[in-house]
């Protein structure tokens, strides 16, 4: 079905080809889009639009006429059908025939008929909603009414006008000409196309922008040359050719595309330009991927030996028939009938004859009906997926949402997962927690303790916050949302090909609207004392410009944190509105676009404009909000008495106590207060920015407006302050940051403020110079770069804010650089990208911010139990090493008592020995000597269920992997090196035998790289689940793609095969619903091989009695409708409902998933066993029969409808032993297929005394049932066949039960004995298995293990750990104080094995290019530090490192981060920048290195510390 | 093909009651109802296969198999069988001159008699079955070889009978009536059986014609053309004898018009093909006399008088003449006794190895299961 809606894709866009192709002949390279209007009188015949495609879409594949031919030509493609239409025809040969040909045409004419039916139906459904979608309305503007009329949107046509009003969605790609909004902008959202929700700006058209009155189609007479239509979301190209010949560039922001919706922008005229299936939202469309499952691949082996059985069984009798026939020579029997042209055959030609016919008897063994089965049983675990109520997110209202059907068993046969971190095991919920300026941090406790609340609260208050709390706003969009409007947007309901889950999903965002916004992110308390120096540099601001003066005068910390405020409030492209009115619109005196020429530039900053433009604004507002503001501002602010001066008023003391009571205020307080202020609302593109910009809101700095050209920040005490815009470069993920230029309007300074992550900016800030100044400036960066590693180290977000003031003729050269590249067609992106390279340099730094990300709800605890499950999970991301690292720990994918193993390499070579010595290191420890602990050996192999601990090296591909307790680390850099060709090999040694995998700083391609390099090389099943579109190439590289339906858009969604609301559901996903779909279908499958096998078994012996002449004892209609109908109900139902264990258990022992993983249902040998079962049960099926009615006077059908019928008995009491649970249903299947069985042979073989030729079975089935002999052999015969498999079973359950059986007896239980058993885990399950079988089969239920012999083993860090745990829970800085002291204890313990490689050594000895002999070296310094005698090891540390060092290596073990026991560092930091890094440290600070590059990531440590010692 | 419609009926916002649970407000909700059908939580019966669980059902059938076995094994040996090779394959043999033509188209008639002695009489109803072996009733072109609705009177058909016939559909342009390979090869050996008294006297035994073959196969499946038409030799005009056949098939039973044409029991019963090549078919019945004590069949010697029609030393096939008694469960056949007692002693044998499993494994399974 998958296939066919896939089909449906290729074929639409084999449509679109087509069109084009035609249209190509016209068009060349470009699309030219003229003015309908001025061809209206001449219908359209030499309109030059009347080619392309109209707007009427069309995705139905057939018309009535063209259904049957069509649909049977796209069924043929399927190869089964093929072979089965093949066979059926086979029978309209005489010689070979085997079967009433009509009647053997019949199953195939059903499967065809089925299949086409559903598709009919399928085509209908989109045929409906084609044409609802075709009906609706739309205003076009018509030359003969003069004004816009409504028309049905498939009568729109390319080159018509057309009026767009708020919350329409639009008909077509129409390109903007004109917008009702003053500044020619038109908003819309995207969510139906990319899920975003956040509003997107477009603009009109630049030669229209000017138009001040109304755009009047009329008028229009320019052509438009552009792109052909192309499926690229985010490109448009092309131009408008104006009657005077005047030419404008056209960009993706003019053009307007069908799908989206209009908002706050009350009307928008365009023109359109693509329309129907050109659009590119159309082009967009692609049905679901069609993936095929492990399971599907092994059956298809399978399937492949069964026509391998087929054939031999075929020849085999073909050659029987030709030997039987030479034997009788030229006598001729008289049974052996002539040919019908009464000419003899020889034993060769009819042997070859037989050979045909044998095929169509024995076809059954290939079953025509395996395929729909599995197809129908998928959908239906698909439906029952779908159904459960735990993967059911309230809050959103969504379902887990299968896109892919026909790969649910592989959900339960995953090995890897690979993860995304932000959005996936993360809220993606920015909230502001600290930030440091000018080399001070404001810690924010308030706001942390505050956050502290919400989580305990989050349970009990989500419903109240999120529906409650969002009521105002709620009636807010009502209230601008006509109620015509709400009609339209759910008469698109059936839009689903753009997303449509998106759009439904849209009403619950809507019903927020604010995107990114959640309670917590918006409410912020402010941290006391950066509170004061921001009121106290504001109002000095205020006092200077009253009295003229430079504000240079004003300290340079209060100037930085003046200045750290407005970035975060102006570097950004957040969108403001405030519900009661779209958007706040202020008609300008003058248009002041961005600078878009030099001329404009000169005319601009001339200085007498300079100043009376800005100032006048920004004063004209001061005085109007003064007043009003002054409340507000002083209520908050005047705590200290410091600033009392500077108020006028008194802030009553109720307020007071609010704003600064540590404890969260009460939250109807300060929603009111929110309401106060107009309730602005900020739509961002990423939540940071939201974040950031609550968060200055939080210190008064508020963003009030924001036109494409200035950005309006109401400050405390100096007002509303207008900031002109000359220019926005925006983010991405090359560049890493984001700049805005602005004119500042207090000092006239062009400046630039960047925010972008930490690791660029540093490089980036201006170089310090030598004097006063330069100390300080080093200092801050100095401080600033250990605040940034402590908040990595917390886990929180970092980002740099830093700004830059260019002069004027520094601005003018780069401007006209910059406008070359704006106006550039070519190669524009480039360009643009280079500009904005040359404009960020030379910084200064203004601070930093710590955004936290939050943990989604249970993902710990779905990591424990998924891990449980023997699932390897890697985490991809593109954050920073200490924060990933952080997150890692917080989400238990980094267990503290494991060994970290961190690779940091700055090249090819320094990642190769890096690898290497890993490598080596792993073996030595876990290979070669067996662990220390005997009893942790234990621990470990019988965790992973493996055999014994050095056997990896051997059995590395039979044996599931051996992994140890280990992490490893690796970031992005390193991680391109070590997927190098060379080097991939001994990443994946490496990666594979570490528990967990984190790799940080990762590109989306490398993840995808890391996903296929791991699939591919290792075999193994993976599972790739991510939130955004950095995720998108990953998820469709894995096997099974999960995307998360988040907030950060639809992308990863529509790539995906399963889409999740939260990470967590992705525990039942895999351990339930995973497990259940491929046991159910992977019994299912051997199932059928078996069933189908024992029926072919059965007329296969018969041919050693019938002269291997094809005969066959069953009845035609038995042997064609066995599979179809007899025999098929129940194992649908078995293969849909059987429920080996229950949900219960399968969460709460996570070990049975392993199960599914190490494919232990249907393992190649049972497909040998099954079909070994199947001929023995067919062997007494047939010959039970046989001695009991050998040399009687039995004819040939009275004979073989008790055969057909113990037949059916046994492989239906065969399906009975192999269902685990018998519902109703399973009875109700069962006792259905025998009597349907009985009803139609008793109908059938009374129906017609003449018919069905050769059996002619009338009365047969009548007479038998007055035999007795029939009833004595329907009983003997399944008992005897099915004796084996019964005995075994029991046997099995009662000798060495697999965990899965144990997991069953746990199930019979009552449920609080098994919740006993389960929480007290002492059992051993199965430990008899062990006695009786080599493979240990015994149940590891280890954490109490682990539990009873951790304080023996590391008795020296209960402490330790148990402060660490403390410290990740609560990451309250001052704690680290007490941490100060275990790392020398841990030492001493022997287990800890730091290796700190001299960075010089390496730097010396490994320079690029030439030979390593480092290598030795470094073997020689781990081994000995592996011989686990701490004095050794410590002596040889202390022998390769300087004291420095020696201060760094307890340094590294003394943060929460890494106290872990068992630590190894590799780093190798850059080698080019070593020189400079050495100058630098003895510069900056004698206490340790100052690394910022490469090896500075894991450098934090030392931070740490340098905190502490502040603190 | 479902699955693809939940997921669009979903995205429509238009959920049938049976998918959603979308109240009668507005604003429809999504969550899955939880029904015990849908959430998978269906009340079940779950046997675990364990020696434990399955040890009485292995005991049971064991008791209950034996008995049943020991039932019919001692039914079977009840039953009188007496078998006799007629087909002259040694010299010594009385029908080796005759076994010596293998042609079908001989004219003169070959008999011979097979002396024989029954050493138990035969006390209910005997029933006298010729057999064949060797012979392959059951091969694929020959089952097919026949026109059902030709044998069903069907006046068409008759004349114009279906393909599966050739050749044996026409001869000499004429049809042939019944057509096809199985009619073409009916058995036309003569049997009749003698009681040899201890004094000489041959009694001719009275051997019944009628009653051999099945009821629905005499009144429903086979007819005559021509309705009540009595004159077969006119309802087969334009008909031509099958190849093999010495008359044609209205003379087949001259004087018993219900024994005759198509309807002739010998024919009907030949006409039901054979599952085995070995195989027997049922030819005559001895009907135990009346109120009379005698038994059917007294030992003694009797003479089996044959006229050899029948060519099958050909392909090596062998004819036989069996007198047999039946029961309830057919003809003689140790068998399915046999049988019954076999697998309910493994079954009892099984149980009692589950038994020790059990005893031995189960308990420490238990322990293991349940702490304290």
């Amino acid at each position: 079905m998958a296939r066919e809606i896939g089909e449906s894709g290729e074929a639409k866009s084999a449509k679109v080809k087509k069109h084009k192709r035609r249209k190509s002949k016209k068009e060349g390279k470009t699309r030219t889009v003229h003015a309908n209007i001025l061809y209206d009188h001449t219908k359209g015949l030499d309109n030059p639009n009347r080619h392309y495609a109209n707007n009427k879409i069309k995705t139905t594949k057939y018309t009535l006429l063209s259904f049957l031919p069509k649909n049977l030509f796209e069924q043929f493609h399927r190869f089964a059908n093929v072979y089965f239409v093949f066979i059926a025809l086979l029978n309209f040969v005489p010689v070979v025939n085997a079967f009433q040909p009509e009647l053997a045409i019949a199953p195939v004419i059903f499967i065809l008929s089925v299949t086409a039916i559903k598709d009919l139906w399928e085509d209908y459904r989109r045929h409906r909603s084609d044409k609802e979608i075709n009906h609706m309305d739309c205003l076009v503007y018509s030359r003969n009414e003069k004004k816009y009329l409504e028309k049905y949107w498939k009568e729109v046509r390319v080159g018509d006008f057309i009026r767009l009003r708020c919350n329409e969605i639009l008909p077509a790609d129409v390109l903007l000409l004109s917008s009702s909004d003053p500044d020619r902008l038109c908003h819309i959202e995207t969510a139906t196309l990319d899920g975003e929700t956040n509003l997107k700006q477009r603009q009109v058209v630049r030669s229209f922008i000017d138009l001040d009155c109304e755009f009047d189609p009329l008028k229009y007479n320019s052509v438009i040359e552009c792109e052909k239509p192309n499926n690229d979301l985010n490109r448009f190209r092309g131009y408008i050719i104006h009657c005077s010949g005047r030419r404008d560039g056209l960009y993706k922001d003019n053009l307007l595309l069908r799908g989206c919706t209009i908002r706050n922008t009350e009307e928008a005229v365009g023109i359109i330009i693509y329309a129907g299936h050109e659009t590119k939202a159309m082009l967009n469309n692609n049905g679901p991927r069609y993936k095929r499952s492990k399971l599907e691949r092994q059956m298809n082996v399978d399937v492949f030996w069964c026509v391998i059985i087929l054939l031999v069984m075929c020849l085999f009798s073909a050659i029987g028939h030709g030997l039987w026939m030479f034997q009788y020579g030229d006598k001729r029997p008289v049974f052996d009938v002539l040919s019908p042209e009464g000419t003899d055959l020889s034993p060769v030609v009819s042997a070859i004859y037989l050979f045909l016919t044998m095929i169509i008897v024995f076809q059954i063994l290939i079953p025509i009906s395996l395929f729909v089965s599995i197809e129908i049983v998928k959908i239906c675990q698909v439906y029952f997926i779908h159904q459960d109520a735990e993967l059911y997110d309230e809050e959103t209202d969504s379902h887990l949402q299968c896109r892919a059907l026909n790969i649910t068993e592989d959900l339960g046969q995953m090995q890897y997962i690979f993860s995304d971190k932000t959005g996936t095991l993360t809220e993606n919920k920015m909230v502001f927690r600290r930030c440091t300026v000018a080399g001070v941090e404001y810690s924010h406790d308030a706001n942390a303790r505050r956050l502290a609340m919400y989580q305990e609260m989050d349970s009990e208050e989500e419903d109240c916050t999120s529906h409650g709390g969002t009521l105002p706003r709620r009636d807010s969009v009502a209230s601008h949302q006509s109620g015509k409007v709400v009609l339209r947007s759910m008469s698109t309901k059936s839009h689903r090909r753009t997303g449509s889950r998106a759009e439904a999903k849209r009403a619950s965002i809507l019903s927020k609207h604010t995107a990114f916004s959640s309670p917590m992110e918006k409410d912020i308390t402010p941290d006391p004392q950066l509170m004061d120096k921001v009121n106290e540099c504001s109002s000095q601001m205020e006092f200077m410009r009253f009295h003229s003066q430079s504000i240079k005068q004003i300290p340079p910390d209060l100037c930085d944190i003046f200045d750290f405020f407005i970035a975060l409030t102006i570097c950004n492209t957040v969108v403001v509105s405030s519900p009661n009115q779209p958007r706040q619109k202020v008609r300008r005196y003058e248009l002041k676009s961005p600078v878009k020429t030099i001329e404009d530039f000169i005319k601009r900053f001339t200085p007498s404009r300079l100043t009376s433009g800005s100032n006048s604004s920004s004063s004209s507002s001061l005085a109007t909000n003064r007043s009003s503001h002054r409340v507000g501002s002083s209520m908050l602010s005047s705590a200290e008495s410091t600033l009392t001066k500077l108020n006028e008023e008194k802030p009553p003391d109720h307020d007071l106590q609010h704003a600064f009571s540590p404890v969260p205020p009460n939250y109807d307080k300060t929603k009111a207060l929110a309401k106060d202020e107009c309730e602005l609302r900020y739509e961002a593109e990423s939540p940071d920015e939201a974040a950031l910009v609550y968060a200055a809101r939080a210190y008064k700095c508020s963003l009030v407006g924001r036109l494409p050209d200035q950005v309006t920040v109401e400050l405390p005490h100096l007002g509303r302050l207008t900031f002109e815009l000359l220019h926005t470069l925006g983010f991405d993920s090359t560049r890493k940051r984001m700049s805005v230029v602005v004119k500042h309007p207090l000092t006239d300074q062009i400046t630039v403020y960047t925010k972008g992550a930490d690791s660029v900016i540093m490089d980036l800030i201006r170089p310090v110079t030598d004097n006063v100044k330069g100390k300080r400036q080093r200092k801050i960066l100095y401080k600033t770069q250990n605040y940034l590693n402590l908040y990595a180290a917390d886990g929180l977000r970092t980002l740099c804010i830093a700004k830059k003031v260019l002069s004027k003729e520094e601005y003018a050269s780069w401007l006209q650089h910059h406008l070359e590249a704006e106006t550039a067609i070519q190669k524009r992106e480039e360009l643009l990208f280079e500009s904005a390279l040359r404009l960020e340099t030379n910084l200064h730094l203004l601070g930093a911010t710590g955004i936290e990300d939050r943990l989604q709800d249970g993902v710990p605890e779905t990591i424990a139990s998924l891990r449980k499950a023997g699932l390897q999970i890697w985490v991809l991301t593109g954050d920073k090493q200490e924060t990933a690292i952080n997150i890692a720990y917080a989400c238990k994918l980094l267990d503290p008592e494991e060994e970290i193993i961190t690779l940091n390499a700055d090249s090819q070579e320094a990642c190769a020995v890096l690898l290497e010595n890993s490598l080596h290191y792993i073996q030595t420890k876990f290979l070669c000597n067996p662990p220390p602990d005997p009893q942790a050996a234990k621990h470990y192999s019988s965790f992973h269920f493996s055999s014994p601990v050095c056997s990896l090296a051997s059995s590395a591909h039979t044996s599931p992997f051996l992994v140890h307790r280990l992490g490893l680390v690796i970031d992005g850099r390193t991680l391109a090196y070590a997927l190098d060709k060379s080097l991939e090999d001994k990443f994946l040694a490496v990666a594979r035998s570490c528990r967990s995998v984190l790799c940080c700083r990762s590109t989306p391609l490398q993840k995808s790289m890391v996903v296929k390099l791991v699939r591919n090389k290792l075999k193994v099943m993976t599972l790739a689940i991510g939130d955004g579109a950095n995720d998108v190439s990953m998820i469709q590289v894995a096997d099974v793609g999960v995307g998360i339906s988040g907030q950060e858009g639809m992308q990863a969604v529509m790539a995906s095969d399963f889409a999740l609301p939260r990470f967590r559901y992705l525990q039942k996903l895999l351990l339930v619903h995973g497990h259940w779909c491929y046991s159910r279908l992977a019994n299912m499958i051997l199932y059928f091989f078996y069933k189908n096998a024992m029926f072919v078994a059965l007329i296969f012996w018969y041919q050693f009695y019938c002269g291997f002449s094809g005969s066959a004892m069953v009845d035609q209609w038995y042997l064609i409708f066995f599979n179809l109908m007899f025999s098929a109900f129940p194992q649908l139902i078995t293969g849909t409902l059987d429920k080996d264990v229950s949900a219960d258990t399968l969460q709460e022992l996570p070990q049975l998933y392993m199960n599914g993983q190490n494919s232990e249902e249907y393992k190649p040998y049972m497909f040998w066993m099954n079909m070994i079962d199947a001929c023995y049960q067919s062997l007494i099926c047939f010959f039970i029969p046989y001695f009991a009615y050998v040399d009687s006077d039995v004819d040939l059908f009275t004979w073989g409808t008790p055969i057909t019928t113990l037949a059916l008995f046994t492989i239906l009491i065969h399906l009975g032993i192999e269902t685990k649970t018998w519902t109703w249903i399973n009875w109700v299947s069962i006792g259905f297929s025998i009597s349907l069985f009985f009803t139609v042979a008793l109908c059938y073989n009374a129906s017609c005394p003449t018919c069905f030729s050769p059996s002619n079975a009338y009365w047969t089935m009548q007479r038998l049932l007055g035999d007795p002999m029939f009833y004595l052999l329907c009983v003997v015969t399944p008992m005897a066949a099915l004796l084996p498999r019964y005995f075994y079973r029991a046997c099995q359950g009662s000798l060495f039960p697999n965990p899965v059986q144990v997991g069953r007896q746990l199930d019979k239980l009552p449920a609080d004995m098994r919740r006993l058993l389960l929480s007290q885990s002492r059992m051993k399950l199965g430990s008899l298995g062990s006695l009786f079988t080599p493979r240990a089969l015994f149940f590891p239920l280890c954490s109490p293990f682990q539990k009873d012999y951790r304080p023996r083993m590391k008795p020296a860090h209960v402490s330790g750990n148990k402060q660490k745990e403390k410290a990740i829970a609560s990451p309250i800085p001052s704690k680290t104080v007490e941490m100060w002291d275990t790392p020398l204890s841990s030492k001493t313990s022997g287990n800890h094995v730091i290796l700190n490689i001299k960075t010089q050594d390496i730097a010396e000895t490994c320079r690029p290019g030439s030979d390593c002999p480092l290598s030795g070296n470094l073997d020689c310094a781990m081994e000995a530090s592996y011989t686990k005698d701490p004095p050794t090891s410590r002596t040889v540390l202390e022998a390769t490192l300087s004291p420095v060092d020696l201060c760094q290596v307890r340094l590294l073990t003394s943060t929460p981060l890494l106290c872990q026991t068992e630590s190894i560092q590799l780093v190798l930091p850059p080698s080019s920048c070593l020189l400079e890094q050495k100058v630098e440290d003895e510069d900056s600070s004698n206490q340790s290195p100052l690394l910022p590059k490469g090896g500075g990531d894991t450098q934090h440590n030392q931070e740490h510390s340098v905190k502490t010692t502040f603190l | 093909m479902m699955a693809s419609s939940y997921n669009a009926k979903d995205e429509d916002g238009i959920q049938p009651g049976s998918v959603g649970s979308g109240g009668p407000g507005a604003v429809k909700n999504r969550k899955p109802d939880n029904t015990a059908f849908k959430q998978q939580r269906l009340p079940a019966w779950q046997p675990i296969l364990t020696a434990g669980t399955v040890l009485p059902a292995f005991f049971t059938i064991g008791l209950i198999f034996i008995p049943i076995g020991i039932g019919l094994f001692v039914t079977s040996n009840n039953i009188k069988e007496f078998e006799i090779d007629y087909t002259g394959v040694d010299k010594s043999s009385p029908c080796f001159h005759c076994s010596q033509n293998y042609s079908w188209n001989s004219t003169s008639a070959c008999t011979c008699s097979v002396p024989f002695t029954l050493e138990t009489s035969f006390e209910s109803n005997v029933f006298m079955y010729y057999g064949l072996s060797n012979f392959y009733q059951n091969h694929r072109r020959y089952v097919k070889s026949r026109d059902d609705s030709q044998l069903n009177g069907d006046q068409s058909s008759l004349l114009n009978p279906s393909k599966e016939c050739e050749p044996y559909r026409k001869s000499d342009e004429k049809t042939i009536a019944p057509c096809g390979a199985i009619a073409n090869s009916l058995f036309n050996d003569t049997l009749e059986l003698f009681h040899i008294h201890p004094n000489g006297n041959r009694t001719a035994i009275h051997l019944v014609k009628t009653g051999i073959a099945w009821w629905t196969d005499k009144h429903v499946k086979f007819r005559n053309p021509g309705g009540n038409n009595k004159n077969l030799s006119v309802a087969f005009q334009d008909t031509s004898k099958p190849v093999n056949w010495r008359k044609p098939v209205y003379e087949l039973d001259p004087t018993d018009p219900d024994n005759n044409g198509f309807i002739n029991e010998d024919f009907i019963v030949w006409m039901r093909t054979a599952a085995l090549p070995t195989f027997r078919k049922l030819f005559r019945i001895i009907q135990k006399k009346k109120d009379s004590k005698t038994p059917t069949l007294q030992s003694g010697n009797y003479t089996l008088e044959v006229t050899y029609n029948y060519p099958v030393r050909s392909f090596d096939g062998r004819k036989r003449m069996i007198l047999s008694t039946i029961s309830w469960m057919g003809g003689k056949n140790p068998f399915l006794g046999i049988a019954y007692m076999t697998v309910g002693s493994v079954c009892f044998f099984l149980g009692v190895v589950l038994l020790i499993i059990h005893h031995k494994y189960g308990n420490r399974n238990n322990n293991a299961d349940i702490p304290n």
